[in-house]
């Protein structure tokens, strides 16, 4: 039954026009846009259930396909579907937002119905960017995206939110436009913006290098990936904790998902010439970043930080492929990497989330983000500590949660690329401990440090289901990952069989 | 079968889930009870397949449960392999598991985190099976991290205290650096033979002799030198061998019953099963068991001096674990893994002893450790005097006691192995170490011994009044673990030189010492006559003499030679300085390194210069730009005059 209703449509405009009514409803009404947001975002999540039941793993093509004409002088077209690697980014979205929503329930008390709108439009943009098949439809979906994110820091945030939010705008912002002229190129070339189209159009190397640099310009910032990381330890430190959760759960992943969908299978080439410059800078998010976050004073930027070594793994699995082949002669390995980059993200979007909602409980209780004024929270808020310490191990990579497949996959196969390569990625197994546990000693452990810490109550119903909730999917991936990687299995390999043939 | 493997498995997780999760409803008594029960029921069963194995002569079992994850054509799955090295580690792992559970009962009673601490235990249990348990590297590397997170949680079970908070993030860290190396080992074993499961790598891994690979430049290592190295440098963190021992001294913050089935009897062993499973992998690569061989002799030696000058008792027991898990070592690297298993089972019962007698001091003295305020105790504590006894005279390696067994063998094998066609000075550097090793551990041993049961009373008057004996949840399992601390070491017939592990452990022709001793072995007693004669047994013999003469008789050595080496006794209390190279080298150069990335890297350069920098600059080009726009039109209508003169002239000169 649900396979002739456009879900992607619904999963699209169903959360934008909740927004509008939430939007409507305003802050007089006492019932007011709570219930109405969590419903439409319920609603949302039971709609994305049928991508997943519904879904073919045996075909490449796209699926639930929508055609229909937007901009004919142009070509443009209102296209749709997905394959296995932007439906499972499309459940994580719809679970995620049910969480957000939860979590700003009772904590926001300034203009709700604009703040829970805001969520829920950016939602739909969300799903527009990962079920786009237009390039146009994809690059509004894509900017439209900052528009909520935007107010989100700029409205709810901290202290120096405008700050964040300027900087978050430009530079996500100027990645974006070379994009736009990447894309206009290829229209160009292909006649029309159908993405599927732009991957089959032959490029000579310096067209095609040109365009990876204009596409990486846009993904880079957006993972982001060092050196154009700084924009987010910033935001996610002056965005309230739903901001957070959105940010890091999702939106770092759409940069991901271009890889995935533009820059390797248009590029292939300049992807194998540049190789070596990506597996840099995801090598240096791992390290470097990895000690940097050592550094960090505040909760948030210090979990900001992390997410950028974490999203290293998944830069890293994404390209290592071209490596493999040049040092073994074979493409054998590359599946496994970059199914293990696609897990990383899944699993990074709950983890983070997760930390990020830990931080979030503390923060709403004594309004401090910095380290030092915690100690001995375990003595008073028990299960809360219970849950962090799981949340903490499993950003730690701890086998039996998510976070260890990915990194577990992207290892395995690296090593197969280079020795050196496997061994800096490793090093997370020491610096993410550090960092983390650290963090959760300094917090958590020790006598109880003050009259604050002292007052603290333990997690009521609402945020022991959030938590509960996301403990469930980390463990459940880590003990059982098949069925994720399973839907990605012939979308993965047809890209690699892309990806394996030269454009020139 | 499937079914009874996975109730030794689960039986455990289940009474830690309900005891973790649902502690509080169910209280302290029912908590207790399906810990124990779950554990026992694994012990029972463990038992039961271990008939299976001897008496029934079952074959091995290697069969998969469930698919973890298919990727790119590997499957990783989870799966049991039960053989008889696999069931020599249940029937260890779960009876010293079940002893503590008990003896926790009454250690533990007082303590406001009862419940938690059972499921802990518990837990740990579980993931110790699993480990053991594994027929792949996946499961393997599972098990080897959840008892790593136990480790941490118990260590750490007393949240309140600074220096168990250290301890347990210490424990992690640097059992992650060993861990580290564990992961790439593994990425090799999948790289050169496109599995991870036991039976297919240790079929493929004969055809990698002789590959190389360049790991710098220029250089051709052998790919299975390079792959067992790796390996073995997962073995070094948890099973705490030089330089990664530094975490397990400290790990004694952790409640005593911990101390006793995690960093003595089970988990700590981890190391020697691993390398004892992959024999296979190992018996490949002469450099790779030299390396061994090397590590395991240094941890034997010098991690005993330590225990001489410890003055906490738990602490003299750590030191001794420390190199005893050296001895286990030292078999690996000599290719005696039968030796090394068969010490680590007899290790694991008068360790477990050791310490769980050592907590009995510890409650009679009101947690009091330090052993100069103890002394006499033998008259209170009549039942944990003689199990401790029968523990120490265990692990010195006296004649008759399992210790003596295990250890003669394995000083028998190493001395074998001098005589090895490829021996070079590192099996004589190891039997010298070994044979050093037996006059140190004689020595500490009963000077604890010595310290805590005999001689002047030192405790204070109210201490004194209330010592006695404690609760029979105490002395039973002390009791319990005594008989196999004396009667384990007659197996040796049958595990070591009879051919009990059969396919379970592979050692290659050339390196077969175990074999040349079997060969020469004419039951029992006639090792034990043979024992007798050896310099070990009168090694052992001087350091008992040695311990009773300075520590009872002439206490004034003891402060003589302080007084004359003191260069060496600040060393020892220095712990070889290894602590410090850890903590202010390691840790303390990481978070330098990580603030001077981030003020310099991200603040200075990128933020600073690079984005605020691009910043300024378009704002002081606006700056500029906002200067030109004066708005008035005169200036205007003088800049346009000055243009048309400028394009004219440019006509006029080059563009006819």
């Amino acid at each position: 039954m649900f396979a002739d209703l456009p879900l992607l449509s619904l999963l699209i405009w169903v959360p934008i026009f909740g927004g509008l009514i939430v939007l409507a409803v305003g802050d007089k009404d006492p019932w007011g846009a709570r219930p109405i947001a969590l419903i439409v975002t319920v609603l949302t999540f039971l709609l994305s259930i049928p991508l997943y039941t519904g879904f073919d793993t045996g075909t490449a093509a796209m699926q639930f396909t929508e055609t229909a004409n937007w901009i004919e002088a142009f070509n443009i077209r209102y296209a749709l579907g997905v394959d296995g690697i932007s439906m499972p980014l499309i459940i994580l979205t719809s679970v995620i937002m049910i969480i957000i929503v939860l979590a700003g329930w009772k904590v926001i008390t300034h203009r709700v119905s604009q703040y829970m709108a805001a969520f829920l439009i950016m939602q739909g943009l969300i799903n527009g960017v990962f079920a786009s098949l237009d390039a146009i439809l994809f690059y509004v979906y894509w900017e439209a995206m900052l528009i909520p994110m935007f107010l989100i820091i700029g409205i709810w945030g901290g202290p120096n939110r405008v700050y964040a939010t300027i900087k978050f705008f430009l530079y996500t912002f100027l990645g974006s436009v070379f994009m736009l002229v990447a894309l206009i190129y290829l229209y160009f070339k292909a006649g029309s913006f159908d993405i599927l189209a732009f991957h089959a159009v032959q490029l000579s190397l310096q067209e095609q290098i040109l365009i990876f640099i204009a596409f990486l310009l846009a993904f880079a910032v957006k993972v982001p990936m060092w050196p154009v990381h700084t924009w987010l330890p910033d935001a996610h430190v002056e965005a309230p904790t739903g901001g957070s959760v959105i940010l890091a759960a999702i939106m770092l992943k759409v940069g991901g998902y271009g890889f995935l969908r533009f820059s390797l299978p248009i590029t292939p080439d300049a992807s194998h010439e540049l190789d070596w410059l990506i597996i840099g800078m995801s090598l240096i998010a791992i390290a470097y970043i990895g000690f940097v976050a050592l550094a960090q004073q505040d909760m948030k930027k210090l979990i900001a930080y992390s997410s950028i070594a974490h999203m290293g793994f998944v830069t890293l699995g994404f390209f290592i492929s071209f490596s493999i082949f040049a040092s073994t002669g074979s493409y054998e390995g590359s599946a496994l990497a970059m199914e293990g980059g696609m897990v990383q993200m899944i699993s990074h979007g709950f983890i983070s989330a997760a930390m990020f909602l830990c931080v979030g409980v503390m923060y709403d209780r004594m309004h401090s983000r910095m380290i030092n004024d915690y100690g001995g929270v375990v003595n008073t808020m028990p299960i809360f500590a219970a849950f962090m310490v799981f949340f903490a191990m499993a950003n730690a990579g701890l086998p039996g949660t998510s976070g260890f497949v990915g990194e577990f996959m992207v290892i395995l196969a690296s090593f197969k690329a280079n020795f050196w390569i496997a061994f800096v990625a490793a090093t997370t197994l020491i610096l993410g401990a550090a960092y983390t546990l650290w963090m959760v000693k300094r917090v958590l452990f020790g006598e109880v440090a003050n009259d604050k810490v002292a007052a603290l109550t333990d997690l009521d119903g609402r945020e022991f289901f959030i938590l509960g909730t996301l403990a469930f999917a980390v463990l459940l991936f880590g003990v059982w990952p098949d069925p994720l990687v399973d839907v990605m299995h012939v979308t993965i390999d047809n890209l690699l069989q892309h990806i394996a043939q030269s454009k020139l | 079968m499937e079914n009874l493997f996975l109730t030794i498995v689960l039986a455990p997780l289940v009474g830690s889930l309900l005891a973790g999760l649902f502690g509080k409803q169910i209280g302290r008594t029912a908590s207790h009870w399906v810990t124990i029960s779950g554990v026992a029921l694994s012990c029972a069963l463990s038992f039961y397949v271990m008939k299976l194995f001897v008496m029934d002569g079952m074959a091995s079992y290697n069969e998969s449960v469930y698919t973890w994850l298919v990727s790119d054509g590997i499957k990783f799955e989870i799966g049991f392999l039960v053989d008889k090295l696999t069931a020599i580690m249940l029937v260890v792992v779960t009876f010293v598991s079940l002893m503590v559970h008990i003896y926790t009962i009454g250690y533990m009673h007082d303590d406001p985190g009862y419940q938690r601490f059972f499921s802990y235990i518990a837990l740990f249990t579980f993931s110790m099976l699993m480990l053991v348990m594994a027929n792949n590297f996946l499961q393997l590397f599972f098990g080897w991290e959840a008892v790593g997170l136990v480790s941490y949680l118990l260590i750490g079970f007393w949240y309140t205290r600074e220096t168990a908070v250290f301890a347990n993030l210490k424990a992690f860290l640097v059992n992650r650096v060993g861990d580290f190396g564990f992961l790439l080992g593994i990425a090799a074993v999948l790289m050169y033979t496109g599995s991870l499961d036991y039976a297919t790598v240790f079929a493929k891994v004969p055809s990698l002799v002789g590959e190389t690979m360049q790991v710098f430049p220029g250089t051709e290592w052998s790919v299975l030198t390079v792959m067992c190295i790796l390996l073995f440098i997962g073995a070094m963190g948890k099973s705490a061998q030089v330089p990664l021992h530094v975490w397990l001294p400290d790990s004694m913050e952790g409640p005593t019953p911990i101390s006793a089935l995690i960093h003595a009897a089970t988990m700590v062993t981890a190391g020697i099963f691993m390398v004892s499973r992959m024999s296979p992998i190992f018996e490949l690569s002469t450099t790779a068991l030299a390396f061994i061989l090397f590590i395991g002799a240094v941890t034997a030696l010098f991690m005993g001096f330590l225990g001489l000058i410890q003055h906490d008792i738990k602490r003299v027991v750590a030191y001794s674990t420390l190199s005893q898990l050296g001895y286990m070592t030292v078999a690996l690297g000599a290719s005696a893994y039968s030796a090394a298993i068969f010490h680590l089972m007899t290790h694991a019962f008068f360790k477990a002893l050791l310490f769980l007698a050592a907590g009995a001091v510890i409650i009679a003295m009101h947690h009091e450790q330090d052993m100069r305020k103890m002394g006499g105790l033998r008259k209170y504590m009549p039942i944990t005097y003689w199990t401790s006894l029968i523990g120490s005279l265990a692990l010195i390696g006296f004649p008759g006691f399992a210790g003596f067994f295990s250890k003669d063998t394995i000083i028998e094998a190493v001395h074998a192995a001098t005589k090895l066609d490829h021996a070079t000075w590192v099996h004589s550097f190891a039997y010298f170490a070994v044979l050093a090793g037996v006059f140190i551990t004689a020595l500490y041993s009963f000077r604890m011994f010595f310290l805590v049961f005999h001689g002047k009373e030192r405790m204070d008057d109210h201490t004194r009044e209330h010592l006695h004996e404690c609760k029979a949840v105490v002395t039973v399992p002390l009791i319990l673990l005594a008989i196999p601390s004396v009667l384990a070491g007659y197996l040796l017939s049958d595990v070591v030189m009879g051919d009990y592990f059969g396919t379970a452990i592979y050692v290659a022709q050339a390196n077969d010492v175990i074999g040349a001793l079997a060969a020469d072995y004419h039951g029992i007693l006639g090792f034990l006559l043979h024992g007798v004669q050896g310099p070990a047994f009168w090694l052992a013999m001087g350091g008992l003499f040695s311990a009773w003469f300075i520590y009872m008789k002439r206490p004034s050595i003891a402060d003589w030679f302080q007084d004359k080496f003191g260069f060496l006794h600040t060393l020892f209390e220095n712990k070889y300085y290894m602590d410090d190279l850890f903590i202010k080298v390691f840790a303390g150069g990481g978070r330098m390194l990580g603030k001077g990335l981030w003020k310099q890297g991200d603040v200075n350069v990128i933020d600073g210069l690079i984005v605020n920098g691009s910043a300024a600059t378009i704002n002081w080009f606006a700056g500029v730009v906002r200067v030109v726009q004066t708005g008035y039109l005169y200036h205007y209508a003088f800049v346009m005059i000055l243009g048309l003169l400028g394009l004219l002239s440019w006509f006029v000169w080059w563009g006819a």
